[in-house]
């Protein structure tokens, strides 16, 4: 990440011009030539530092109602292990290893699943149930109750 | 929503061409014109439809600062300290969940300090503890939402 990286990163932070030459847009705006602005987009997707570009779509208007943050104490010599696996389900959109917060949060993985029913999200729980077996020490779901604030910005 | 932004939301979630006329190629394979879906990307943008469209970056490769946290809000506070959170332009994301921790919401900073001092901030304006649970191993980010 130089300079010029930094500065086509804040460009499209709120997302790519929709004109029929958006990298000819940024390349004006940054002062630099649309061939430029293509080679760092894709050298910045093969290094990682783009993990893809396209569209996220708000959960909720495509149906999903149900999001919920499934959170799971399981022992720290397993939690990579696990974590991998549970990654790896067709329904999980993040999954981590986060810190607890003992006494008052004992989980340490946490892991995104997506409904349009209640009833689907619980047979995804069962399936991450089934995956944790005799490891899980314990797990909530916390579902969200209200949006606060979601800004267009989107990273992870 | 009708079929045509349904296969939109679809075929780019999956990516998007870096090349001169990219709105054109992916018109292309999706069987419209490039001004359809300008158009159509433009209404699902401000419908909120999609919350997003372009690169999505991957915080810490870009030298920045990414954490979940939460906080224990009393009932009679919510309002009030939803206010003072969501004034943070740090704040990317906000969520009301059920739990004692009631209030779940994203920190996204382009330096670790600023992440630090925003935290910090957040406990003394509120006078709430902040439980801050930054990532420790990233095992999955993604999916694909079916339209």
């Amino acid at each position: 990440m130089d300079a010029t990286d930094l500065a086509l990163m804040r460009a499209t932070q709120a997302g790519l011009p929709l004109v029929p030459e958006p990298y000819q847009a940024l390349a004006e705006q940054l002062g630099i030539s649309a061939e430029q602005v293509m080679a760092r987009l894709v050298a910045m997707q093969a290094a990682g530092s783009i993990r893809r570009i396209g569209a996220v779509p708000n959960h909720y208007k495509l149906g999903y109602r149900y999001n919920g943050m499934t959170v799971w104490n399981v022992p720290d010599a397993h939690v990579d292990a696990l974590g991998a696996q549970i990654g790896q389900l067709p329904f999980v959109s993040h999954c981590y290893h986060r810190p607890r917060h003992l006494p008052d949060w004992p989980y340490n993985l946490f892991a995104m699943v997506h409904g349009k029913s209640l009833a689907e999200v619980d047979g995804q729980i069962a399936q991450i149930n089934a995956v944790l077996g005799e490891l899980n020490l314990g797990g909530e779901v916390l579902y969200s109750t209200r949006i606060l604030k979601k800004t267009g910005f989107r990273s992870g | 929503m009708d079929n045509i932004d349904r296969q939109i939301i679809n075929h780019l979630q999956d990516g998007f061409p870096v090349c001169a006329a990219p709105y054109q190629h992916a018109a292309q394979q999706l069987g419209i014109s490039e001004a359809e879906l300008l158009a159509r990307l433009q209404a699902l943008l401000a419908d909120g439809t999609l919350s997003r469209f372009g690169p999505l970056y991957h915080a810490e490769r870009v030298g920045g600062a990414l954490t979940l946290a939460a906080v224990k809000v009393p009932p009679e506070r919510y309002d009030e300290v939803t206010d003072i959170i969501n004034a943070f332009p740090e704040v990317a994301h906000n969520y009301q969940r059920n739990h004692v921790l009631n209030m779940w919401f994203v920190l996204a900073t382009e330096t670790p300090a600023q992440l630090q001092q925003a935290l910090a901030d957040i406990e003394q304006q509120t006078g709430l503890p902040v439980y801050n649970m930054p990532k420790i191993n990233e095992y999955f980010v993604g999916l694909r939402l079916e339209a």
